[in-house]
């Protein structure tokens, strides 16, 4: 392949701090108004700042064109195929972002008085009741701001409700499949992490189960599982899985990553768990932002729910010919107290709830319908051609919203490892599926199209994936020196590490 | 067919045939048959654009914004003018949409942002190593405890009363889980008992955490306070306003390990409450501890500058149950805002809105203080947030001022039983003379009323 | 295909441990390190985080990590005894233990506090098989 620079590559990267100038600036300021005194006599010098940060000196223009000249180096889900398994990355529509930026949500500050917030804890505790339906479970705290965040809280949860029936217990069961997320929470939790191993379907094994609970008999906590799981299957055991459990004394904790596949069609609280969390940033189209923000609610069993962090927010019953009011519950002697500041990422609850009302209990079930839907067809796609013989599915059945590759084959075969077809996806105009994850499948592709891909994305995906492996076939170095198109080529993350430059350096 | 979705009945059918079924039901039958649903969920149907935005505008009107109150309301978040740029950059699709840049070489854009935002919060806290971005203010003290415990192997941390009640509250709530004890020491005119605070430091302590400006307002001698963590080999946790940062003495030149705090003042919106993020900057020797993701430079094959997620090794991803924190968001879009802000302000104007806030704080202060039934709850030095102690309820007094369009700040009572009376203000560059006069007779007439028990 | 052991260098003088790393015993002393195999599947090394001087380690158990982008991975004692000297150069030369896992990329220097436990670590010959299987 010819190395001809594309113009974005031949455009060195430069900083922002590297385009300032001193005396430039953009912000005019009001004025003080106010009769002046200097510095020093209002605050000890010995506090004082003698040198201001070197932030960058730059105009108005010039700033706009630098950070528009930085999103073109990116690409996102409005440009194209965004098949990240386990991330839902689905449409983010845009009336959401409008009713988010009314002053009544975005200029509200979180310490007004509730009586001068209604709206703001109505909409919080209509979503509650939505998100409680959803999940078949009775309450929900919408604080925690992250699945991670939630997965802490359930943890914290969990040792609370033990700690309260007067028990100690030390251990958490997590599949070694499980999302890294996971362990580390436990971990920060002050629990031990128990792995459970994986079957050749990706559920939990159950002899392992049963001999991990006999074990570790009155020190397991809490069992954490994804369902469906990292291979996008239905653990068909969970019914069991729970009672076990149950039985042994612990919690249930579900990791909503994977509820995109089954809103309307099965609940997390009707299998049997205790906590759930859910990604509002996944299945309810908050935009992912590059990396946040989300939000990661949690919805819990009438057991649980004396512990919740507080504030609360609760509705109360109208007297006296007024309709109901809405308050934030702070008395709440049982609770673990706070996991952040004020009432949670309510930017994202507005997003979230905007995104239910539009969709309803019958759009949800079906946007789960399709999502399933596509990533079966997908799947049936790449079980065709090259694709098929190359890259075979890890567990052949129906999945639900996503799927498992195995690029094994191809790496033997063509010599390509699955890292040469991400990059090579690139320069076909794809961002690729999520790679080596989950461990237990070798060289794993991981594929989620989600339900707002219309077919036609769907078909030049795989047929995208066919032209690589054909290509491949006759110059195996073209995907393994990919990609070519792309703003920078593959970058030496090595050289990022063993000598970390975190900041600009100013000479 | 919803409006967010494409297959026809045509597709549909073309679909299941390629899959070799006859209906989507039939995907489901993995799902044991007692776990369906069953039933549709009950919820309200559907509804049009239009509709939606209706609904969400009607709730939005049941709310007091700062749109049509004057509010003096702060206590970590604070109205500030977020520059029209920052909406513009941050609503591009190509900021908005993707996911943490897993894919570097097509993620350059967001990594640069990242990497130009963690220097500027170096730069503003004088801490040469900062993290992309955290959850936001109260929750990133938590994860300095559990850095700290890291650190130090040690299991006792000790706040000073001057932090922020949800930060503290937050560090409680993760100390039951990690194991680790807190101790609290007390103000003593509006600063922390210096003499507490060094009694309560001791060969077990793994952290000293401080905030300046305080929740009171007041501003802190981290360095003089700091000496104690110093002494017993515990880390200096300092918690700060990013918006004083162009005035006040950064953490970094104060002894300071860590400077953290809540990131909203710089480009979020209020959002009540979020998201906005938190940030996170430490010395060289915590960087394989830090919590969160972070950009590094590097090169392209051919040579070229590029940026990538550097220090992955720290993560959960990667090092699972021995990861230095579970988080794996960055804020990014929140940071994104930052930065926006930060270069609009640039290097001036930043040090300029810092020195507003000071010289209108010292007025509004000053003007309150003059208020016939209000008194300054403490006369140490202040940036850009004081309190004051109210001769009359303050939850009445507070009703009667927001009759007036007002929301004259925020009450000490329910966080500080001692300061029942308080009252904490905060000025922004958006709140003028003109408002702050209105406040200070908005305040006293109310207090008047109140002492003399006129009805409401 | 070529068997695993024939892609790299095993030294005859050293002692080899089945978690893929080495001693080389002088003495009560022993210096320690992770093999040609081990430091291959790693992939290029970024970071070496050691023991203290002073700390005593177990055989069978890790006292160390070496770290490169993607992977973090434990270092087993292949003898029990006390730290006496780490190899401080890694700390800006990781890269060491890629380029010269036997000589500049030691890792540790340990007085050994059970010498005889050497008997039960296998010779050049054994571990090139355990490799090929």
């Amino acid at each position: 392949m010819a190395l001809t620079e594309t113009p974005m590559q031949a455009e060195k990267a430069q900083t922002i701090y590297e385009k300032s100038k001193a005396g430039r600036r953009a912000a005019a300021l009001p004025a003080a108004e106010v009769p002046e005194k200097p510095l020093a006599e209002l605050i000890p010098e010995n506090l004082l700042r003698a040198e201001p940060p070197r932030l960058p000196e730059i105009a108005e223009p010039e700033i706009v064109r630098h950070y528009n000249r930085l999103s073109r180096r990116n690409f996102d889900l409005d440009s194209g195929f965004y098949p990240l398994g386990s991330c839902t990355m689905k449409h983010n529509p845009r009336l959401n972002e409008r009713v988010a930026a009314l002053p009544g949500h975005a200029r509200l500050h979180p310490a007004q008085d509730a009586r001068r917030a209604q709206g703001a804890l109505e909409l919080m505790w209509l979503l509650q009741e939505s998100l409680s339906e959803i999940c078949g479970l009775p309450h929900v705290s919408l604080q925690p701001s992250a699945g991670s965040h939630g997965e802490l809280a359930g943890l914290l949860l969990t040792r609370a409700y033990h700690a309260d029936r007067g028990e100690v217990r030390t251990k958490v069961l997590a599949p070694d499949t499980s999302h890294g997320t996971n362990p580390a929470s436990v971990t920060m939790a002050g629990y031990e992490v128990v792995k459970v191993a994986t079957d050749e379907v990706g559920g939990v094994e159950m002899a392992d189960l049963r001999a991990k609970l006999a074990e570790n008999e009155g020190e397991v906590a809490c069992l954490m599982l994804t369902n469906p799981n990292t291979l996008g299957v239905f653990d068909e055991n969970i019914a069991e899985i729970a009672s076990l459990i149950h039985e042994a004394g612990g919690t249930l904790y579900y990791d909503g990553a994977n509820l995109n596949a089954v809103m309307g069609k099965s609940r997390p609280g009707d299998m049997g768990f205790d906590i759930v969390h859910v990604n509002l940033h996944k299945s309810f189209s908050q935009p992912h932002g590059g990396g946040g923000p989300g939000a990661g609610p949690i919805a819990v069993s009438d057991r649980i729910e004396p512990f919740l962090p507080r504030p609360q927010v609760v509705r109360l019953e109208g007297s006296n010919g007024h309709g109901p009011n809405f308050d934030l519950d702070f008395e709440r002697p049982k609770s673990i107290g706070r996991l952040r500041g004020f009432q949670g990422n309510f930017g994202v609850f507005v997003r979230s709830y905007a995104y239910i009302l539009s969709l309803g209990g019958d759009g949800l079930t079906e946007a789960s319908e399709t999502a399933v839907l596509n990533a079966n067809y997908l799947k049936a796609r790449l079980a065709e051609g090259r694709a098929g013989d190359r890259l075979p599915i890890a567990f052949d059945r129906h999945c639900m919203h996503e799927f498992v590759l195995s690029g094994k084959p191809m790496k033997r075969d063509l010599g390509l490892a699955t890292l040469d077809l991400a990059k090579r996806l690139l320069d076909y105009g794809f961002h690729p599926p999520t790679v080596y994850f989950p461990l237990l499948v070798d060289e794993a592709l991981m594929v989620e199209p989600t339900e707002t891909e219309a077919k036609e994305s769907l078909d030049a995906f795989a047929e995208a994936i066919e032209k690589i492996l054909a290509e491949a076939e006759t110059d195996p170095e073209l995907a393994r020196n990919a990609p070519y198109t792309t703003p920078v080529r593959r970058l030496d993350e090595v050289k990022a590490t063993r000598q970390p430059v975190v900041r600009q350096q100013f000479d | 067919m919803t409006r967010y979705t494409s297959a026809t009945p045509d597709d549909r059918r073309e679909m299941l045939d390629a899959i070799g079924v006859s209906s989507v039901d039939e995907l489901f039958e993995q799902i044991p048959e007692p776990l369906r649903l069953g039933r549709p969920l009950a919820l309200p149907d559907g509804m049009g654009e239009a509709e939606v935005y209706e609904r969400l505008a009607a709730l939005a009107e049941r709310n007091a914004d700062a749109e049509e109150q004057v509010s003096f309301l702060g206590a970590g978040m604070y109205d500030h003018y977020v520059p029209a740029i920052v909406d513009a950059i941050t609503s591009r699709s190509e900021f908005l949409t993707p996911y943490t840049p897993y894919q570097p070489e097509i993620s350059q854009g967001g990594l640069q942002v990242m990497f130009e935002f963690q220097t500027a919060m170096s730069e503003l806290t004088a801490l040469p190593v900062s993290s992309a971005g955290l959850y936001e203010g109260p929750s990133s003290v938590a994860s300095a405890g559990y850095l700290a415990m890291g650190a130090t192997k040690r299991r006792k941390f000790v706040v000073s009363r001057g932090v922020h009640p949800h930060s503290r509250e937050t560090l409680r709530t993760y100390s039951v889980g990690y194991g680790a004890e807190v101790v609290e020491v007390g103000l003593e005119g509006g600063l922390t008992d210096a003499a507490a605070l060094a009694e309560a430091v001791d060969g077990e302590t793994a952290a000293v955490f401080l905030q300046t400006p305080n929740f009171l307002g007041a501003v802190e001698d981290v360095e003089a306070l700091g000496a104690a963590a110093k002494e017993h080999g515990a880390l200096l946790i300092v918690a700060c306003d990013p918006m004083t940062l162009g005035i006040l003495k950064p953490p970094g030149e104060c002894g300071a390990d860590i400077a953290l705090g809540e990131g909203q003042p710089l480009g979020n919106r209020l959002d009540f409450g979020g998201p906005s993020f938190g940030f996170f900057c430490a010395t060289e020797a915590q960087i394989r501890r830090m919590p969160g993701r972070i950009a590094g430079e590097t090169e392209d094959v051919d040579g070229r500058r590029g940026f990538v997620l550097a220090l992955q090794t720290r993560e959960q991803h990667i090092r699972r149950e021995k990861a230095t924190n579970n988080i794996c968001t960055a804020q990014a879009l929140n940071a994104l805002g930052a930065m926006v802000h930060l270069a609009w302000l640039g290097r001036e104007g930043f040090r300029e809105i810092g020195e507003l806030l000071v010289q209108r704080t010292a007025y509004a202060r000053e003007r309150l203080a003059g208020v016939s039934g209000v008194e300054l709850l403490h006369e140490a030095p202040v940036a850009r947030e004081f309190a004051v102690r109210l001769e009359a309820p303050v939850e009445k007094v507070l009703d009667r001022v927001a009759e007036r369009g007002i929301a004259a700040g925020y009450p000490l009572g329910r966080e500080y039983p001692e300061y029942k009376d308080g009252l904490l203000v905060a000025i922004t560059e958006r709140r003028t003379k003109a408002q702050i006069d209105e406040l200070a007779e908005a305040l006293g007439a109310a207090v008047a009323a109140e002492r003399e028990g006129v009805t409401a | 295909m070529a068997p695993a052991s024939s892609e790299g260098t095993y030294p005859e003088d050293l002692r080899y441990h089945e978690e893929h790393d080495w001693a080389r015993i002088e003495g009560d002393q022993a210096t320690m390190g992770i093999t040609w195999y081990a430091q291959d599947s790693l992939g290029e090394v970024v970071f070496f985080d050691p023991p203290e001087v002073g700390a005593t380690i177990q055989k069978d158990s890790s006292y160390a990590e070496v770290e490169s982008v993607k992977a973090v991975s434990d270092v087993i004692a292949p003898l029990s005894g006390e730290i006496v000297e780490v190899n401080d150069a890694l700390q800006d030369n990781p890269e060491k233990v890629n380029e010269d896992p036997y000589g500049e990329g030691w890792l540790v220097k340990v007085r050994l506090t059970a010498p005889e436990e050497a008997e039960t670590l296998l010779g050049v010959q054994e571990y090139r098989k355990m490799l090929d299987r």
